[in-house]
Protein backbone atom coordinates (compact mmCIF):
# COMPACT_ATOMS: atom_id res chain seq x y z
CA UNK A 1 0.00 0.00 0.00
CA UNK A 2 1.61 3.74 -1.04
CA UNK A 3 1.44 5.98 1.72
CA UNK A 4 -1.33 8.06 -0.50
CA UNK A 5 -3.31 4.99 -0.50
CA UNK A 6 -3.09 4.67 3.32
CA UNK A 7 -3.69 7.66 4.16
CA UNK A 8 -6.95 7.77 2.28
CA UNK A 9 -7.74 4.58 4.03
CA UNK A 10 -7.51 6.28 7.63
CA UNK A 11 -9.63 9.04 6.29
CA UNK A 12 -12.89 6.95 5.17
CA UNK A 13 -12.73 3.38 6.49
CA UNK A 14 -13.80 0.58 3.62
CA UNK A 15 -16.76 -1.17 4.18
CA UNK A 16 -17.26 -5.13 4.42
CA UNK A 17 -20.74 -5.10 1.94
CA UNK A 18 -23.04 -2.02 0.96
CA UNK A 19 -22.79 1.03 -1.38
CA UNK A 20 -20.26 3.48 -1.75
CA UNK A 21 -21.29 7.09 -3.29
CA UNK A 22 -18.51 8.72 -3.98
CA UNK A 23 -17.52 11.76 -6.29
CA UNK A 24 -20.29 14.04 -4.58
CA UNK A 25 -19.01 17.76 -4.37
CA UNK A 26 -18.12 18.85 -1.35
CA UNK A 27 -20.73 20.18 0.76
CA UNK A 28 -23.64 18.07 -0.22
CA UNK A 29 -23.21 14.63 1.18
CA UNK A 30 -25.25 15.45 4.63
CA UNK A 31 -28.08 16.54 1.60
CA UNK A 32 -27.96 13.55 0.52
CA UNK A 33 -28.12 11.41 3.16
CA UNK A 34 -31.46 13.28 4.30
CA UNK A 35 -33.05 12.19 1.08
CA UNK A 36 -32.22 8.78 0.71
CA UNK A 37 -31.69 7.26 3.80
CA UNK A 38 -34.29 8.66 6.83
CA UNK A 39 -33.40 8.49 9.90
CA UNK A 40 -36.04 5.57 10.64
CA UNK A 41 -34.10 3.60 8.55
CA UNK A 42 -31.01 3.56 10.95
CA UNK A 43 -28.76 3.03 8.06
CA UNK A 44 -24.38 2.42 9.24
CA UNK A 45 -23.03 4.92 7.80
CA UNK A 46 -19.57 6.03 6.76
CA UNK A 47 -18.92 9.76 5.68
CA UNK A 48 -16.02 11.51 4.53
CA UNK A 49 -16.24 15.31 4.22
CA UNK A 50 -14.22 17.76 2.29
CA UNK A 51 -11.60 14.73 1.11
CA UNK A 52 -8.82 16.18 -1.67
CA UNK A 53 -9.77 14.64 -5.06
CA UNK A 54 -7.86 14.50 -8.51
CA UNK A 55 -11.24 14.29 -10.22
CA UNK A 56 -13.24 17.46 -8.91
CA UNK A 57 -10.48 19.35 -6.12
CA UNK A 58 -12.49 18.52 -3.02
CA UNK A 59 -15.46 15.73 -2.44
CA UNK A 60 -17.44 14.21 -0.10
CA UNK A 61 -18.04 10.39 0.07
CA UNK A 62 -20.95 8.41 2.00
CA UNK A 63 -20.51 4.53 2.64
CA UNK A 64 -23.76 2.90 3.09
CA UNK A 65 -22.94 -0.17 4.71
CA UNK A 66 -25.35 -3.52 4.44
CA UNK A 67 -27.47 -1.58 1.69
CA UNK A 68 -27.02 -2.54 -1.76
CA UNK A 69 -28.50 1.29 -3.02
CA UNK A 70 -31.18 0.03 -6.44
CA UNK A 71 -30.17 2.32 -9.94
CA UNK A 72 -33.24 4.09 -9.40
CA UNK A 73 -32.46 4.82 -6.02
CA UNK A 74 -29.03 6.15 -6.69
CA UNK A 75 -30.38 8.36 -9.43
CA UNK A 76 -32.20 10.49 -7.11
CA UNK A 77 -28.64 11.21 -6.32
CA UNK A 78 -28.30 12.62 -9.27
CA UNK A 79 -30.27 16.16 -8.43
CA UNK A 80 -27.19 17.16 -6.14
CA UNK A 81 -24.56 15.35 -7.57
CA UNK A 82 -24.49 14.68 -11.32
CA UNK A 83 -21.14 13.50 -11.61
CA UNK A 84 -21.32 11.12 -8.17
CA UNK A 85 -20.21 7.49 -8.61
CA UNK A 86 -21.51 4.32 -7.09
CA UNK A 87 -20.05 1.22 -6.40
CA UNK A 88 -21.54 -1.59 -4.78
CA UNK A 89 -19.61 -3.66 -2.80
CA UNK A 90 -20.10 -7.36 -1.30
CA UNK A 91 -17.42 -9.44 0.89
CA UNK A 92 -14.78 -6.42 0.17
CA UNK A 93 -15.43 -7.27 -3.71
CA UNK A 94 -16.53 -4.56 -6.11
CA UNK A 95 -19.24 -6.69 -8.07
CA UNK A 96 -20.81 -3.33 -9.50
CA UNK A 97 -19.91 0.48 -10.52
CA UNK A 98 -21.71 3.02 -12.29
CA UNK A 99 -22.22 6.76 -12.69
CA UNK A 100 -25.41 7.93 -11.50
CA UNK A 101 -28.04 9.13 -14.31
CA UNK A 102 -30.04 12.36 -13.84
CA UNK A 103 -34.12 10.71 -13.89
CA UNK A 104 -36.87 11.78 -15.84
CA UNK A 105 -39.00 12.41 -12.74
CA UNK A 106 -38.00 12.68 -8.71
CA UNK A 107 -40.74 11.72 -6.05
CA UNK A 108 -39.52 11.30 -2.56
CA UNK A 109 -41.45 12.48 0.80
CA UNK A 110 -38.24 14.06 1.68
CA UNK A 111 -37.82 16.51 -0.86
CA UNK A 112 -40.22 19.48 -0.34
CA UNK A 113 -40.64 22.02 -3.01
CA UNK A 114 -39.55 25.61 -2.49
CA UNK A 115 -42.82 27.31 -3.09
CA UNK A 116 -44.14 27.47 0.44
CA UNK A 117 -47.31 27.88 -1.41
CA UNK A 118 -47.38 24.73 -2.95
CA UNK A 119 -49.87 22.19 -1.54
CA UNK A 120 -47.52 19.63 -1.08
CA UNK A 121 -46.36 21.41 2.02
CA UNK A 122 -49.64 21.29 3.02
CA UNK A 123 -50.14 17.80 2.54
CA UNK A 124 -49.19 15.07 3.97
CA UNK A 125 -47.78 13.67 0.18
CA UNK A 126 -44.80 13.34 -1.69
CA UNK A 127 -43.40 15.72 -4.15
CA UNK A 128 -43.07 15.13 -7.94
CA UNK A 129 -40.67 16.76 -9.92
CA UNK A 130 -40.08 16.85 -13.60
CA UNK A 131 -36.14 17.14 -14.42
CA UNK A 132 -35.58 19.36 -17.03
CA UNK A 133 -32.13 18.81 -18.25
CA UNK A 134 -29.63 21.67 -19.48
CA UNK A 135 -25.90 22.18 -20.64
CA UNK A 136 -25.12 24.01 -17.10
CA UNK A 137 -27.15 21.93 -15.21
CA UNK A 138 -30.41 20.45 -14.40
CA UNK A 139 -33.85 22.46 -13.82
CA UNK A 140 -36.70 20.82 -11.19
CA UNK A 141 -40.13 21.58 -12.28
CA UNK A 142 -42.90 20.79 -9.75
CA UNK A 143 -45.98 19.04 -11.37
CA UNK A 144 -48.27 20.19 -8.54
CA UNK A 145 -47.08 24.14 -8.33
CA UNK A 146 -45.62 24.22 -11.90
CA UNK A 147 -42.85 26.65 -10.98
CA UNK A 148 -39.43 25.86 -12.16
CA UNK A 149 -36.21 26.17 -9.90
CA UNK A 150 -32.81 26.67 -10.65
CA UNK A 151 -29.72 24.20 -9.94
CA UNK A 152 -29.08 27.05 -7.17
CA UNK A 153 -32.58 26.51 -5.72
CA UNK A 154 -31.80 23.20 -5.96
CA UNK A 155 -28.98 22.81 -4.43
CA UNK A 156 -30.85 25.08 -1.57
CA UNK A 157 -34.18 22.42 -1.70
CA UNK A 158 -35.46 21.51 1.94
CA UNK A 159 -34.94 17.45 2.95
CA UNK A 160 -36.77 16.85 5.94
CA UNK B 1 -59.65 14.39 -31.50
CA UNK B 2 -61.32 12.76 -28.79
CA UNK B 3 -60.94 12.85 -25.34
CA UNK B 4 -59.66 9.93 -23.15
CA UNK B 5 -62.98 7.63 -21.79
CA UNK B 6 -65.87 9.11 -20.15
CA UNK B 7 -64.08 11.47 -17.82
CA UNK B 8 -61.33 14.23 -17.98
CA UNK B 9 -59.89 16.43 -15.66
CA UNK B 10 -59.09 20.10 -16.60
CA UNK B 11 -56.49 21.44 -14.36
CA UNK B 12 -53.52 23.19 -16.38
CA UNK B 13 -54.19 24.71 -19.65
CA UNK B 14 -50.29 23.33 -20.06
CA UNK B 15 -51.66 20.06 -20.37
CA UNK B 16 -54.49 20.60 -22.87
CA UNK B 17 -52.67 20.07 -26.95
CA UNK B 18 -53.42 22.45 -29.47
CA UNK B 19 -56.04 20.02 -30.46
CA UNK B 20 -57.69 19.45 -27.64
CA UNK B 21 -57.76 23.23 -27.14
CA UNK B 22 -59.28 24.04 -30.77
CA UNK B 23 -62.14 21.13 -30.05
CA UNK B 24 -62.62 22.49 -26.53
CA UNK B 25 -63.55 25.92 -28.96
CA UNK B 26 -65.76 24.36 -31.30
CA UNK B 27 -67.73 22.51 -29.28
CA UNK B 28 -68.14 25.86 -27.27
CA UNK B 29 -68.99 27.71 -29.80
CA UNK B 30 -71.76 24.57 -31.05
CA UNK B 31 -73.10 25.31 -27.92
CA UNK B 32 -73.27 28.82 -27.85
CA UNK B 33 -75.12 28.69 -31.43
CA UNK B 34 -77.80 25.46 -30.31
CA UNK B 35 -78.16 25.33 -26.75
CA UNK B 36 -78.55 21.78 -25.05
CA UNK B 37 -80.56 22.46 -22.33
CA UNK B 38 -80.96 18.64 -21.26
CA UNK B 39 -77.31 17.44 -21.81
CA UNK B 40 -76.39 17.27 -18.41
CA UNK B 41 -79.54 15.99 -16.81
CA UNK B 42 -79.29 13.91 -14.11
CA UNK B 43 -75.68 15.04 -13.35
CA UNK B 44 -74.71 16.70 -10.17
CA UNK B 45 -71.97 19.44 -10.24
CA UNK B 46 -69.82 19.69 -6.85
CA UNK B 47 -69.05 23.77 -6.37
CA UNK B 48 -66.10 23.92 -4.46
CA UNK B 49 -64.67 27.40 -3.85
CA UNK B 50 -61.71 27.49 -1.07
CA UNK B 51 -61.80 31.20 -1.84
CA UNK B 52 -63.87 33.93 -2.88
CA UNK B 53 -64.95 34.32 -6.58
CA UNK B 54 -67.73 35.86 -8.45
CA UNK B 55 -67.32 35.74 -12.17
CA UNK B 56 -65.86 32.18 -12.19
CA UNK B 57 -68.06 30.63 -10.04
CA UNK B 58 -71.69 31.83 -11.17
CA UNK B 59 -70.66 31.29 -14.96
CA UNK B 60 -69.64 27.63 -13.59
CA UNK B 61 -72.90 27.25 -11.45
CA UNK B 62 -75.04 28.91 -14.66
CA UNK B 63 -73.84 26.52 -17.25
CA UNK B 64 -74.47 23.71 -15.46
CA UNK B 65 -77.88 24.66 -15.03
CA UNK B 66 -78.18 25.78 -18.39
CA UNK B 67 -77.42 22.09 -19.51
CA UNK B 68 -80.12 20.65 -17.09
CA UNK B 69 -77.60 19.48 -14.30
CA UNK B 70 -77.99 20.65 -10.76
CA UNK B 71 -75.42 22.27 -8.12
CA UNK B 72 -74.60 22.06 -4.69
CA UNK B 73 -71.51 23.54 -3.15
CA UNK B 74 -69.67 26.46 -1.40
CA UNK B 75 -67.96 29.94 -1.91
CA UNK B 76 -66.25 29.88 1.46
CA UNK B 77 -63.67 27.47 3.19
CA UNK B 78 -64.28 28.59 6.65
CA UNK B 79 -67.84 26.95 6.48
CA UNK B 80 -66.29 23.68 5.20
CA UNK B 81 -64.28 20.89 7.28
CA UNK B 82 -61.65 23.12 5.66
CA UNK B 83 -61.56 24.98 9.41
CA UNK B 84 -61.81 21.72 11.24
CA UNK B 85 -57.90 21.46 9.45
CA UNK B 86 -59.33 18.28 7.35
CA UNK B 87 -56.81 17.84 5.07
CA UNK B 88 -57.92 18.65 1.24
CA UNK B 89 -57.65 15.28 -0.28
CA UNK B 90 -59.67 13.96 2.59
CA UNK B 91 -62.69 17.04 1.72
CA UNK B 92 -62.57 15.52 -1.73
CA UNK B 93 -62.65 12.12 -1.61
CA UNK B 94 -66.04 13.16 0.82
CA UNK B 95 -67.31 15.82 -1.61
CA UNK B 96 -66.66 13.13 -4.65
CA UNK B 97 -69.28 10.82 -2.72
CA UNK B 98 -72.16 13.06 -3.64
CA UNK B 99 -71.74 14.91 -6.85
CA UNK B 100 -70.54 13.57 -10.45
CA UNK B 101 -67.99 16.64 -11.17
CA UNK B 102 -66.01 19.20 -9.29
CA UNK B 103 -64.96 22.63 -10.02
CA UNK B 104 -63.08 24.06 -7.06
CA UNK B 105 -60.82 27.43 -6.52
CA UNK B 106 -58.27 26.92 -3.64
CA UNK B 107 -55.61 29.29 -2.52
CA UNK B 108 -53.02 26.87 -2.79
CA UNK B 109 -50.80 25.86 -6.17
CA UNK B 110 -50.94 22.87 -7.05
CA UNK B 111 -54.37 22.11 -4.99
CA UNK B 112 -56.17 21.61 -8.26
CA UNK B 113 -53.82 18.51 -8.92
CA UNK B 114 -53.83 17.22 -5.82
CA UNK B 115 -58.19 17.42 -6.05
CA UNK B 116 -57.71 14.89 -9.08
CA UNK B 117 -55.72 12.61 -7.49
CA UNK B 118 -57.96 12.25 -4.72
CA UNK B 119 -61.04 11.30 -6.50
CA UNK B 120 -62.06 9.10 -9.25
CA UNK B 121 -64.86 11.50 -10.41
CA UNK B 122 -63.26 14.39 -12.97
CA UNK B 123 -61.79 17.58 -11.40
CA UNK B 124 -62.13 20.78 -13.36
CA UNK B 125 -59.74 23.92 -11.98
CA UNK B 126 -61.18 27.28 -11.15
CA UNK B 127 -58.32 28.67 -10.01
CA UNK B 128 -55.21 27.49 -7.65
CA UNK B 129 -53.17 30.33 -6.19
CA UNK B 130 -51.30 32.01 -8.72
CA UNK B 131 -50.62 29.02 -10.94
CA UNK B 132 -53.21 28.50 -13.59
CA UNK B 133 -57.20 29.05 -14.41
CA UNK B 134 -57.15 26.87 -17.34
CA UNK B 135 -60.90 27.64 -18.03
CA UNK B 136 -60.13 31.53 -18.25
CA UNK B 137 -57.24 31.03 -20.86
CA UNK B 138 -59.80 28.89 -22.97
CA UNK B 139 -62.69 32.02 -23.05
CA UNK B 140 -60.10 34.41 -23.74
CA UNK B 141 -58.96 32.08 -26.75
CA UNK B 142 -62.49 31.55 -27.55
CA UNK B 143 -63.40 35.20 -27.42
CA UNK B 144 -59.58 35.90 -29.44
CA UNK B 145 -61.59 33.46 -32.11
CA UNK B 146 -64.47 34.80 -32.49
CA UNK B 147 -63.47 38.13 -33.11
CA UNK B 148 -61.14 37.82 -34.97
CA UNK B 149 -61.92 34.94 -37.54
CA UNK B 150 -58.53 33.05 -36.36
CA UNK B 151 -56.23 32.01 -33.46
CA UNK B 152 -53.36 32.16 -36.32
CA UNK B 153 -50.53 34.43 -36.66
CA UNK B 154 -52.25 37.37 -34.68
CA UNK B 155 -50.20 40.37 -33.06
CA UNK B 156 -51.39 40.25 -29.30
CA UNK B 157 -50.55 43.33 -26.68
CA UNK B 158 -50.57 42.22 -23.28
CA UNK B 159 -50.88 45.33 -20.89
CA UNK B 160 -50.73 45.75 -16.96
CA UNK B 161 -49.26 43.89 -14.25
CA UNK B 162 -47.53 40.79 -16.31
CA UNK B 163 -45.50 39.82 -13.28
CA UNK B 164 -48.76 38.79 -11.18
CA UNK B 165 -51.07 38.10 -13.35
CA UNK B 166 -51.88 34.56 -13.42
CA UNK B 167 -54.28 35.14 -16.73
CA UNK B 168 -51.58 36.81 -19.19
CA UNK B 169 -49.10 33.59 -18.28
CA UNK B 170 -51.52 31.09 -19.24
CA UNK B 171 -52.86 32.85 -21.79
CA UNK B 172 -48.96 33.75 -23.58
CA UNK B 173 -48.69 30.34 -23.44
CA UNK B 174 -51.58 29.04 -25.27
CA UNK B 175 -50.98 32.26 -27.66
CA UNK B 176 -47.84 30.12 -28.35
CA UNK B 177 -49.12 27.53 -29.91
CA UNK B 178 -50.94 29.53 -32.78
CA UNK B 179 -47.89 31.65 -33.65
CA UNK B 180 -48.75 34.86 -32.14
CA UNK B 181 -46.66 38.18 -32.01
CA UNK B 182 -46.75 39.12 -28.23
CA UNK B 183 -46.01 42.22 -27.34
CA UNK B 184 -45.29 42.78 -23.57
CA UNK B 185 -46.58 46.26 -22.37
CA UNK B 186 -45.92 46.98 -18.73
CA UNK B 187 -44.28 49.21 -16.24
CA UNK B 188 -40.76 48.07 -14.96
CA UNK B 189 -40.79 45.80 -11.85
CA UNK B 190 -43.81 43.97 -13.17
CA UNK B 191 -42.95 42.44 -16.55
CA UNK B 192 -43.72 39.06 -17.62
CA UNK B 193 -41.51 36.59 -15.38
CA UNK B 194 -38.84 35.00 -16.52
CA UNK B 195 -40.02 31.45 -16.46
CA UNK B 196 -42.71 32.18 -18.92
CA UNK B 197 -40.18 33.58 -21.01
CA UNK B 198 -38.24 30.45 -21.15
CA UNK B 199 -41.47 28.36 -22.42
CA UNK B 200 -42.35 30.59 -24.69
CA UNK B 201 -38.59 30.52 -26.34
CA UNK B 202 -38.62 27.00 -26.29
CA UNK B 203 -42.04 27.25 -28.26
CA UNK B 204 -40.22 29.51 -30.42
CA UNK B 205 -42.71 32.44 -29.58
CA UNK B 206 -41.93 35.95 -30.83
CA UNK B 207 -42.21 38.69 -28.45
CA UNK B 208 -41.14 42.08 -27.01
CA UNK B 209 -40.81 44.82 -24.52
CA UNK B 210 -42.72 48.17 -24.55
CA UNK B 211 -43.49 50.37 -21.62
CA UNK B 212 -45.95 52.35 -23.19
CA UNK B 213 -49.23 51.39 -24.81
CA UNK B 214 -48.41 54.18 -27.57
CA UNK B 215 -45.67 51.84 -28.88
CA UNK B 216 -48.03 48.96 -29.97
CA UNK B 217 -51.33 50.09 -30.53
CA UNK B 218 -50.87 51.01 -34.57
CA UNK B 219 -49.50 47.06 -34.40
CA UNK B 220 -52.19 44.74 -32.87
CA UNK B 221 -55.30 43.15 -33.19
CA UNK B 222 -55.84 42.50 -29.79
CA UNK B 223 -55.42 44.36 -26.54
CA UNK B 224 -55.23 42.46 -23.79
CA UNK B 225 -55.85 44.55 -20.53
CA UNK B 226 -54.83 44.14 -16.80
CA UNK B 227 -55.21 46.06 -13.90
CA UNK B 228 -52.07 47.60 -12.54
CA UNK B 229 -52.54 46.89 -9.22
CA UNK B 230 -50.79 49.57 -6.61
CA UNK B 231 -50.74 47.06 -3.96
CA UNK B 232 -47.96 45.89 -5.61
CA UNK B 233 -45.67 48.87 -5.78
CA UNK B 234 -43.34 49.32 -2.77
CA UNK B 235 -42.26 52.60 -4.04
CA UNK B 236 -45.66 54.68 -3.87
CA UNK B 237 -44.28 57.90 -5.88
CA UNK B 238 -43.24 55.36 -8.65
CA UNK B 239 -46.95 54.24 -8.97
CA UNK B 240 -48.47 57.43 -9.12
CA UNK B 241 -45.55 58.22 -11.51
CA UNK B 242 -46.38 54.83 -13.64
CA UNK B 243 -50.17 54.39 -13.31
CA UNK B 244 -51.55 56.38 -16.05
CA UNK B 245 -49.32 55.12 -18.20
CA UNK B 246 -51.16 51.81 -18.93
CA UNK B 247 -54.82 53.82 -19.31
CA UNK B 248 -56.63 53.03 -22.64
CA UNK B 249 -57.98 55.65 -23.57
CA UNK B 250 -60.45 56.17 -26.63
CA UNK B 251 -58.16 58.10 -27.73
CA UNK B 252 -55.54 55.91 -27.75
CA UNK B 253 -57.65 53.56 -29.75
CA UNK B 254 -58.54 56.06 -32.18
CA UNK B 255 -54.68 56.19 -33.10
CA UNK B 256 -54.95 52.30 -34.59
CA UNK B 257 -56.13 52.46 -38.01
CA UNK B 258 -56.77 48.24 -37.67
CA UNK B 259 -60.63 47.53 -37.63
CA UNK B 260 -60.30 44.54 -36.00
CA UNK B 261 -58.74 45.86 -32.87
CA UNK B 262 -60.55 44.64 -30.50
CA UNK B 263 -59.90 45.31 -26.09
CA UNK B 264 -60.18 42.75 -23.48
CA UNK B 265 -59.96 42.26 -19.68
CA UNK B 266 -60.38 39.71 -17.47
CA UNK B 267 -61.63 41.72 -15.06
CA UNK B 268 -62.40 43.56 -12.28
CA UNK B 269 -61.25 46.79 -13.68
CA UNK B 270 -60.38 49.44 -11.91
CA UNK B 271 -59.54 52.25 -14.26
CA UNK B 272 -57.33 51.26 -16.73
CA UNK B 273 -59.97 51.28 -19.27
CA UNK B 274 -61.83 54.57 -19.77
CA UNK B 275 -65.68 53.98 -19.34
CA UNK B 276 -66.70 55.76 -22.85
CA UNK B 277 -64.51 52.92 -24.39
CA UNK B 278 -67.71 50.25 -23.26
CA UNK B 279 -70.07 51.54 -25.74
CA UNK B 280 -67.86 51.53 -28.35
CA UNK B 281 -67.07 48.40 -31.20
CA UNK B 282 -63.45 48.33 -29.40
CA UNK B 283 -64.76 47.09 -26.55
CA UNK B 284 -65.17 43.06 -26.33
CA UNK B 285 -64.87 42.63 -22.79
CA UNK B 286 -68.08 41.99 -21.72
CA UNK B 287 -69.17 39.16 -24.72
CA UNK B 288 -65.65 38.06 -23.01
CA UNK B 289 -67.50 37.42 -19.92
CA UNK B 290 -70.35 35.93 -21.18
CA UNK B 291 -68.38 33.61 -23.75
CA UNK B 292 -67.20 32.10 -20.51
CA UNK B 293 -70.82 30.46 -20.03
CA UNK B 294 -70.37 28.53 -23.18
CA UNK B 295 -66.51 27.40 -22.32
CA UNK B 296 -67.69 26.18 -19.29
CA UNK B 297 -70.69 24.11 -20.69
CA UNK B 298 -67.97 22.54 -23.15
CA UNK B 299 -65.59 21.78 -20.60
CA UNK B 300 -68.61 20.20 -18.23
CA UNK B 301 -69.82 18.37 -21.05
CA UNK B 302 -66.49 17.21 -21.91
CA UNK B 303 -65.54 16.07 -18.14
CA UNK B 304 -68.96 14.07 -17.56
CA UNK B 305 -68.49 12.22 -21.24
CA UNK B 306 -71.60 14.08 -22.62
CA UNK B 307 -69.35 15.50 -25.23
CA UNK B 308 -66.22 14.21 -27.08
Amino acid sequence: MTKSNSKKALLVAEIQSGTIIDHIPAGRAVKIIDLLLPPSAKNELTIGLNLASSKMSTKDIIKIHHRELSEEEANQVAIFASSATISIIRDHQLVKKFKVKIPETVSLSALRCLNPSCITNHEPMRTFFRVIKQKDGIKLHCEYCEKTFSQNEINALKVT
Amino acid sequence: MTFQANTRDIISIASLSKDEILRILVLAENLKKVPQPHLLAGTILGSCFFEPSTRTRLSFESAMHRLGGKVIGFSDASTTSTSKHEKLSDTIKIISQYVDVIVMRHPLEGSARRAAESTEIPVINGGDGTNQHPTQTLLDLFTIKECQGSLENLKIAMVGDLKNGRTVHSLAQACALFNTRLYFVSPKGLEMPQHILDDLIQMGARFSFHTAIEDVIDKVDILYMTRVQEERFTDKTEYQRLKDSFILTLDLLQRSKKENLRVMHPFPRVNEISRDIDSTPYAYYFQQARNGLFVRQAVLGIALGRLS
